[in-house]
């Protein structure tokens, strides 16, 4: 007996090590690391150890969830910024210096997220970080960028109500997806309904507030509000309760996050409740999750955001090229990815323009006014830390991409304090007068 | 003759103990923040409160038998109490922010005691482990034991999760309460000067803690629970009733488990719901089966050498970690089921005891280190 | 009216064979065998995968349709062998510890999450290089006698780990992509009903979903064929009498051995079947299993272990509660009462409806400490 232990007592502590060397060594050749396609240097790899020569690069830190619940969305979002970073170290880097990324896993755990970004910030001392996808991990890491008057980019569409001077955020403005949406909505289906459903957390419900606010300005009607938690599968109660709300139709709005939206989609046709009667429109599911839930399921619902893989851009092509290149020809391109391939770009711009990437203070300055010609069109870095862009609105066709029934005509200046809830109406922001600041009455 | 065998040791051991809290309070942060690793500090901060939940999960898992895959529960309590009290110190008429934002203008009824310093730190306490004592003592009454022990407190942890999580409207829900910015005597929480102070109270609570575990696990009181975790039915037969001492050790521990949930949240910066996490309560039997379960300072050690060895694995490879701390649970079950507390002291005991030819009679007693203390002290105190 | 109550009726059971099927593996490898199964849930995603494998092979063939028969047989084979794999390397050696076993298979379930994310060609390659290149080079050092650990090992680990991550990485760029990109990824994979499961029976106003009605019929089979096998077939009265007195029946003559490991396949490949019916209705990703574990648990404990029906009817009446408290079914029914209307109205939301019965269940088992149906016995324990 004791001899048939120890045996495997050296199998596996022997596997483990020998794992651990194999795991690392083939970690630069994953296709989620920049180096695999023959960029210069494998030391460069994200997750080369710190000590890692940095003497010719810049340091930029990556903080998205790896593992839990959000690496589904996440792992997407790190894919699109290490594309934009090879290409940038492809064409010569920034000031000269090849950047190098160093990925930090979050593990969809807001306190995990603190004590990475605190660790980029005074172990790594990185540049700036790019980072962060739901709004509880982003609030979680806010107070130490600020605290540390250190720099994140923030690439996810969100609820608003928050402009830091130490973030960029280059997601939508909820007056950059929600608000035009359910302006649509009212438009096109004048007369109907409203029920909201979302995840049970922070973006859901302020995005359901200001929802409410609205309809109630524009003379719309809610009839019910639902939350289910993250990553909850059982979603035949809150389909009933739909159901019985809504038993002439309706339009159902959709703030589901992450796995539920799967379970939502495949039940809600399962009840036979198609888009037809009841059209639901979504602000988390994009192609990716279209592809995750089966575009069957989803055929003929609709979506807001401001980028879509059809949009049809020299910039957009290119974008959704160099991906599948690099990642494969069955992955798709989204929102948020877009979102996080265009802040690795303006942060170079503006580390460019500021001809220094350690003085923060130059770069933030610099950053705002930046242009690019990003995929979903130009977009302008306005001087409280939003970009302006585009407004889509897809309806899901059978392969699964958008197709794309409404776009603005310009781009969309973003307001992050929100002009339909009564707190913060009238509030705007602005970075560039000292005096003006993140929250001021605009005259 | 007795006496001077018990002594001496215990003096050894507070030298010892004593050295190392100096070498923590003095040497080891400046070490740390010579070789550029000052981040470092913070976590070991953070780590010895873990280490303080490690020690309770020792008393009731390594000890007494039970398994809890729900201290998160407890951690979380101590940690909620302690940032709505840090929350709270706030210019008279203000509120936390958040409140704002969910459209509450006065302060819930609940939330008011929590002002002052004296309740929340009894509060940090006993919240805890007056939770643990009801449950425990429901559970417990009706000889509940073993996995299902186990399975129940995983299902409490489901239901406190749902609970907080759902709330936003008066603890945050999701997002947590966030302690960086909050004032503290005067001081931003996240400040050098503060954060100093609770690595100092990390270290200080973790000698505490080391020190009760250490009484209460020795002498009669500690055969006990290591009789009921050996034989349970057997305790009952000979008179005594287990309920009570399982519900005390249950408290303590929990206990334990919300005065680290309060030092590492100020470390931290925030708690959250998160940490009623089933891999979090989980992750904390892991701390005390790598250090070696039945031995105070294994729990310690184990507690600061996962925690170390997860950041920086998870620091060098941030894709594939997960691996490591599965194959980690399946290496200490599978090869050091004693922990790494245990196997070094067997290794030293086979060391000890090559080339002695000694023909023990009984070699169960003579290697029964339990066995061995009731020689030295024959009638307990 | 009546409408209304057969779907809330509906709603309720098809909840509750979900939970069923979910729980009828463990069922038995808890109930009867008494091992603590954690990584149950990650069979039932290595399940809801195979689907996703077999639905894109059978794509664009005849079978596209019918392509759920074949993935049921599937991850009912792929879960068993993977349990009975699991069984024989790590369960085996924990037998009578099963606080062992609960976190050996916890960490099984974190291996396998985190396998699905990163698998890839370049991967499996590497890991069967590697495992070859020792185990051949265990084969001649060890020259017939019992392993020991010494520097021969160490060295022969290290030299096998550089020699497969040398040819990985070599392989690697060379094809590049073609077996670099990883499997499935970290992201969700598709699994879609075939047609003739995507409409529903039309009741009045509302539709009985066609694959919540699938999956109790599948449940349904499920729990006659494990009632079959244990109560009719030669190796279920093995099964039967090693659960009741190992001791005896290996003196009679079975091999206790043997039946574990096929007592332990077969719980197993019954996540993996739970896996294909999850697939139908909900995401089919690395964290599927998850959500799953503390539930069925919950249901083996309520029901009473060592008994199958109990776990029977337990899935039901949990489901059906859960369901009728989310979808605020009781309010309505209460008007005469409005605090109590109130207070489950309070309750009527997916989160709080699990906390409402988490704590029906520590109530109940205040009452019945031993679940729904106990097992009789005269051992002093429970």
């Amino acid at each position: 007996m004791a001899r048939k232990f120890r045996r495997r007592e050296i199998l596996i502590l022997g596997s483990t090590a020998a794992g651990s060397v194999l795991l690392k060594a083939c970690a630069p050749n994953a296709p989620s690391a920049p180096s695999a396609s023959g960029s210069p240097s494998p030391a460069s790899a994200p997750g080369a150890s710190p000590a890692a020569p940095t003497g010719n690069g810049i340091k930029v830190g990556l903080l998205h969830s790896m593992s839990g619940t959000m690496a589904i969305s996440e792992k997407s979002v790190v894919d699109a910024e290490q594309l934009a970073i090879e290409e940038i170290n492809k064409a010569g880097g920034v000031l000269g210096k090849q950047i190098i990324p160093i990925l930090e896993d979050g593990k969809s755990d807001w306190p995990t997220f603190n004590e990475k970004a605190k660790k980029l910030i005074d172990q790594d001392k990185v540049a700036t970080v790019f980072g962060c996808w739901t709004s509880s991990s982003r609030k979680a890491v806010l107070e130490t960028f600020e605290t540390k008057k250190h720099m994140l980019w923030y690439p996810v569409q969100y609820e608003g109500q928050e402009c830091s001077q130490h973030v960029f955020y280059t997601g939508a403005a909820p007056n950059q997806q929600i608000e035009p949406s359910v302006e649509w909505l009212l438009k096109t289906y004048p007369g109907k309904p409203f029920f909201l459903v979302g995840s049970d957390y922070v973006f859901p419900k302020t995005a359901n507030s200001i929802i409410k606010a609205q309809l109630a300005a524009k003379g719309g009607k809610v009839v019910g509000e639902e939350y289910i938690p993250l990553g909850n599968n059982e979603v035949s109660s809150v389909i009933a309760k739909i159901k019985k709300a809504l038993p002439q139709g309706g339009i159902i709005y959709n703030s589901l996050n992450g796995d539920t939206n799967v379970a939502f989609f495949k039940q809600l046709q399962g009840a036979g409740m198609g888009p037809d009667k009841y059209p639901s429109m979504s602000v988390s599911v994009a192609e990716e999750e279209v592809q995750a839930i089966g575009a069957k399921y989803l055929k003929g619902h609709f979506a807001a955001w401001n980028y879509f893989q059809t949009v049809d851009t020299p910039a957009s092509k290119k974008f959704a090229e160099a991906f599948k290149a690099k990642f494969g020809p069955k992955r798709v391109v989204n929102d948020p990815m877009e979102a996080a391939y265009t802040m690795v770009y303006l942060w170079k711009q503006a580390v460019e323009k500021a001809k220094t990437y350690e003085d923060l203070e130059k770069v933030r300055a610099a950053a705002i006014g930046q242009t690019f010609e990003a995929p979903n069109g130009k977009v302008v870095m306005n001087a409280n830390h939003h970009i302006s862009k585009i407004v889509r609105i897809g309806k899901v066709r059978e392969d699964g991409l958008f197709e794309i029934v409404n776009s603005t005509p310009a781009a969309v200046e973003p307001e992050p304090w929100n002009q339909y809830v009564a707190e913060t109406k009238g509030f705007s922001c602005d970075w560039s007068d000292p005096a003006k600041g993140g929250k001021f009455k605009k005259a | 003759m007795f006496t001077k065998i018990i002594r001496q040791p215990i003096w050894r051991e507070i030298i010892i103990v004593a050295g190392l809290a100096l070498l923590l309070a003095t040497v080891i942060p400046q070490l740390l923040y010579a070789i550029g690793q000052g981040f470092r500090v913070g976590l070991l901060g953070r780590f010895m409160a873990l280490g303080i939940a490690a020690l309770g999960i020792d008393l009731i898992w390594g000890y007494t038998g039970m398994l809890s895959l729900g201290h998160g529960i407890f951690f979380a309590l101590g940690g909620y109490a302690f940032a709505m009290f840090l929350l709270l110190q706030l210019p008279a008429g203000k509120l936390p922010e958040f409140f704002s934002l969910n459209g509450v203008t006065e302060l819930p009824w609940f939330w008011q005691p929590f002002a002052s310093l004296p309740f929340t730190l009894l509060a940090v306490i006993l919240i805890p482990s007056l939770v643990a004592a009801i449950v425990g003592y429901f559970v417990f009454r009706n000889r509940i034991r073993g996995v299902y022990f186990s399975i129940l407190t995983q299902a409490a942890l489901i239901v406190f999760y749902n609970l907080f999580n759902s709330q936003q409207k008066w603890i945050n829900g999701t997002n947590g309460l966030k302690t960086d910015s909050a004032m503290f005597f005067g001081k931003v929480v996240s400040s050098i000067e503060v954060q100093w102070l609770f690595y100092l109270c990390s270290l200080f609570g973790l000698v505490g803690a080391y020190g009760i575990c250490r009484w209460l696990t020795n002498g009669r009181f500690g055969r006990l629970l290591m009789a009921i975790r050996d034989d349970e039915p057997r305790v009952r037969f000979s008179g005594y009733d287990p309920t009570g001492f399982k519900v005390f050790v249950l408290a303590v521990s929990a206990a334990l488990a919300g005065i680290a949930g309060a030092l590492f949240t100020v470390q931290s910066g925030i708690i959250t719901p998160n940490a009623m996490d089933i891999s979090f309560s989980i992750e904390m039997i892991i701390w005390v089966a790598v250090g070696g379960r039945g031995t105070l300072v294994g729990a310690i050690i184990g507690a600061l050498l996962v925690n170390f060895g997860k950041s920086i694995l998870s620091e060098q490879f941030p894709a594939f970690w997960l691996f490591f701390q599965g194959a980690m649970f399946l290496v200490v079950v599978a090869a050091v089921p004693d922990g790494l507390v245990g196997w070094l002291r067997r290794t030293g005991q086979e060391i000890q005891q090559r080339g002695k030819s000694r023909s023990a009679t009984f070699p169960q007693v003579d290697l029964d280190e339990n066995l061995q203390s009731e020689k030295i002290h024959p009638s307990g105190k | 009216m009546l409408s209304g109550l057969i779907t809330s009726l509906f709603g309720g059971i098809s909840v509750g064979s979900v939970l069923l099927i979910a729980a009828l593996g463990l069922a038995i490898v808890f109930g009867l065998m008494g091992v603590i199964n954690m990584a149950h849930g990650e069979l039932m995603m290595i399940g809801a995968y195979t689907t996703f494998l077999v639905q894109n092979v059978c794509k664009g063939t005849p079978l596209a349709d019918l392509y759920i028969f074949p993935a049921i047989i599937a991850a009912f084979l792929v879960a068993g062998l993977l349990g009975f794999f699991l069984e024989r390397t790590v369960v085996r050696h924990l037998y009578g510890r099963p606080l062992e076993t609960l976190l050996a298979t916890w960490g099984v379930s974190l291996i396998l999450q985190q396998f699905v994310r990163s698998v890839s060609w370049q991967f499996i390659i590497g890991i069967g290089i590697f495992g070859s290149l020792y185990y051949a080079g265990n084969r001649l050092l060890a020259n017939g006698k019992a392993a020991k650990f010494d520097w021969k090992k160490l060295l022969l680990t290290t030299i096998a780990s550089i020699a497969s991550l040398v040819i990985c990485n070599v392989l690697g760029d060379m094809f590049k992509l073609a077996i670099t990109q990883p499997w499935f990824g970290a992201q969700n994979v598709d699994v879609t009903a075939p047609s003739w499961l995507l409409g529903g029976l039309p009741i009045g106003d509302d539709q009985l979903p066609a694959t919540r009605i699938f999956i109790m019929v599948l449940t349904a089979g499920c729990v006659a064929g494990v009632y079959w096998f244990l109560n009719k077939s030669m190796w279920g009265l093995r099964i039967r009498a090693v659960t009741q007195n190992r001791e005896m029946s290996a003196c009679l003559g079975i091999s206790t051995d043997r039946v574990d490991a096929l007592t332990f396949a077969l719980g197993s490949g019954l996540a993996g079947i739970a896996g294909v019916a999850v697939s139908l209705l909900g995401s089919v990703g690395p964290n599927t299993g998850t959500n799953y574990i503390i539930d069925t648990f919950m249901v083996v404990v309520v029901g009473g272990v060592g008994k199958l029906v109990g776990s029977i009817v337990a899935a039901l009446v949990l489901g059906t509660t859960s369901y009728l408290i989310g979808s605020d079914s009781f309010a309505p029914l209460l008007g005469w009462a409005p605090p109590l209307a109130n207070f489950f109205t309070f309750f009527s939301n997916s989160s709080m409806a699990k906390v409402m019965v988490f704590a029906g269940i520590f109530v109940f088992l205040q009452a019945r400490p031993a679940g729904l149906f106990p097992q009789k016995g005269r051992t002093v324990d429970n």
